[in-house]
């Protein structure tokens, strides 16, 4: 089977999800769209199991934290579909008071780690997860280090503030 | 993961011992802990603990300039550093837009041969060990010093490469480096035969890994994996082969594929690959001799930082040094997936572009972060001894795993 064209793919999101699926982008050919959290579950799980789509393949999930959005984290998945060879990018708003979305865990397995790295990065909660723990960072971490307000550096030190280097 | 016998946590006949495999154990060739429950040697349950190198690498990327990254992605895998350096390169020139020439392409795809193979040599030959045969490990790890000499003579280090510029290469691989690298693909064939003469029918290597820890393709598709375990599990999917990058649509190569995905068939798969990956190189070097020999690197002087003796002579190439260090040269804004077939598999390079000089977000697809989270499911029902030699099999590199 060849490549789904990106306009067909969107097409049959749109028809059966409406409004609360539409595209933001489409950069390098890679069709993304964002989905409201609601309907995130039914998505993925369209996506998955429909015969004519078979995005089967689970290739990442992550997060991208916004500051100045009012919907402040979106949460990436980026599914493969192995026997067309298409990639689709799908995305959803949170904001930061409320930062649960169901989990990817019953589609597959392999979301599992990749759900507690968004977690332990961003705080982002996957409702339904077995084992929602922080995963790279210590368990007694109380910050969520990915998001922008969190600095590099601990910001105590004199000796390397961003002025001296022209930043 | 459900074909093994059943256990429950407090059943009052059983009773379990508890045992630390690692942080630091001499089987676990890392920084792995797991936590392991045991009945008699056969594992009743297990706890992965990960993070233990962990290095905040996504979050340093965003304070850095796009050229300076290329080093973190280095300390990912380890083992073949180059792989994950030309990924790097490649998302910022799709990012860029930039047009590598030929000439470019086909010395990356040496460079990522080689380091394909110099990652698998320790695979195998660690499996080797973990079995009782340190023979073939010895003999191979010889030919990956060779590799790390061919890297010398190209960037100047071995372990950690940095090696490659965005748009090509820093400077031209000079007349010994391609001697080197004639020398390595005409001597190591022999070696890889005789490595295979040792082990894929020796009775004591094929008792201890035919049928160890054999993973179906539905498992390994649903915990997402990829590379040679998933192909050892019998899909046949390949980064080079499904989305070509770096011309490799141009080669001739097959993708090996296993049956029954269990150790045996991943150490063939991978034995395969080498063989692949050999004649991989022996095209791009022969496709390289018809292209114009002075070409290293795409004409890209808004990111290509020029010699340095034009940036002393030369009023252009200093303009344009000063921009690049300064991070002064306008990027566009967009969002980047780019994935090559690293040594564990699928290496994915999420960025997302603001116009800066640094990424917004980096997001690294770490195949070993990603085939390790099945290890302590996988793990339960097994013997401890083959719980160890299935880690091996699996090639999780601490710093891909923890980044």
């Amino acid at each position: 089977m060849g490549k789904i064209a990106n306009e067909e793919l969107l097409q049959k999101l749109t028809a059966r999800f409406t409004n609360t699926v539409k595209q933001t982008g489409e950069d390098f050919g890679l069709l993304t769209v964002e989905a409201e959290r609601e309907v995130i579950a039914d998505v993925l799980a369209y996506l998955k199991t429909d015969p004519s789509l078979k995005f089967i393949f689970l290739t990442d999930i992550t997060a991208i934290h916004y500051p100045e959005l009012e919907k402040a984290i979106a949460v990436v998945y980026h599914l493969h579909s192995l026997t067309t060879n298409t990639r689709i990018r799908v995305k959803v708003q949170l904001s930061v008071d409320d930062l649960h979305i169901p989990s990817a865990t019953p589609l597959w397995d392999g979301a599992n780690w990749m759900e507690r790295e968004t977690y332990d990065f961003f705080g982002v909660i996957f409702d339904g997860h077995p084992d929602l723990r922080r995963i790279l960072n210590v368990d007694d971490m109380t910050v969520f280090p990915m998001r922008k307000e969190f600095p590099l550096e601990d910001p105590n030190r004199v000796d390397k503030k961003d002025y001296f280097f022209g930043r | 993961m459900q074909n093994h016998p059943a256990y429950t946590d407090n059943d009052p006949q059983t009773e379990y011992s508890t045992l630390n495999l690692g942080p630091t154990h001499p089987a676990t060739h890392g920084v792995f802990q797991n936590v392991l429950q045991l009945d008699g040697e056969r594992i009743v349950s297990g706890v992965s603990t990960i993070g233990y190198i962990h290095r905040a690498f996504e979050k340093i990327a965003e304070h850095r300039p796009f050229y300076q990254i290329t080093p973190l992605t280095d300390r990912l895998n380890y083992c073949s550093s180059p792989i994950n350096n030309m990924g790097w390169h490649m998302t910022v020139e799709k990012l860029l837009g930039i047009a590598t020439p030929k000439r470019v392409d086909y010395m990356r795809i040496i460079i990522m041969e080689l380091a394909r193979i110099a990652d698998h040599i320790v695979c195998n030959g660690v499996l080797g060990v973990d079995t009782g045969a340190f023979t073939g490990f010895l003999y191979m790890m010889e030919y990956r010093e060779e590799i790390y000499e061919i890297y010398e003579e190209i960037c100047g280090s071995r372990l950690t490469t940095n090696i490659g510029r965005i748009g090509g290469f820093e400077r031209n691989f000079n007349d010994i480096a391609f001697a080197k690298i004639r020398k390595f693909i005409t001597k190591f064939p022999a070696v890889l035969k005789e490595f295979e003469a040792l082990f894929n029918r020796n009775r004591i290597f094929v008792d201890r890994t035919r049928g160890v820890a054999a993973v179906t393709a539905e498992d390994a598709l649903s915990y997402s994996w990829s590379g040679p375990l998933l192909r050892a599990a019998g899909v046949d999917y390949d980064v080079r082969a499904m989305e070509p990058y770096s011309s490799y649509e141009e080669f001739d190569f097959e993708v090996p594929v296993g049956e029954n995905g269990d150790v045996y068939n991943r150490f063939l798969v991978r034995n395969e690959e080498m063989w692949q990956s050999l004649r991989l190189i022996e095209q791009a070097l022969n496709k390289i001799e018809k292209e114009p020999s002075d070409i290293f690197h795409a004409d890209v002087p808004a990111f290509y930082l020029p010699p340095k003796e034009e940036v002393y002579n030369n009023m252009e190439a200093l303009i344009y040094h000063f921009k690049i260090v300064m991070g002064e040269v306008h990027t566009p804004t967009a969002e980047v997936y780019h994935a090559v077939e690293g040594a564990n598999g699928e290496l994915g390079f999420y960025l997302l572009n603001d116009g800066g000089r640094s990424p917004y977000r980096l997001h690294f697809r770490r195949p070993s972060f990603i085939n390790y989270q099945m290890y302590a499911p996988m793990s339960r029902g097994m013997l401890l001894s083959d719980a160890i030699i299935n880690m091996s099999s699996l090639n999780v590199i601490a710093g891909e795993l923890d980044a």
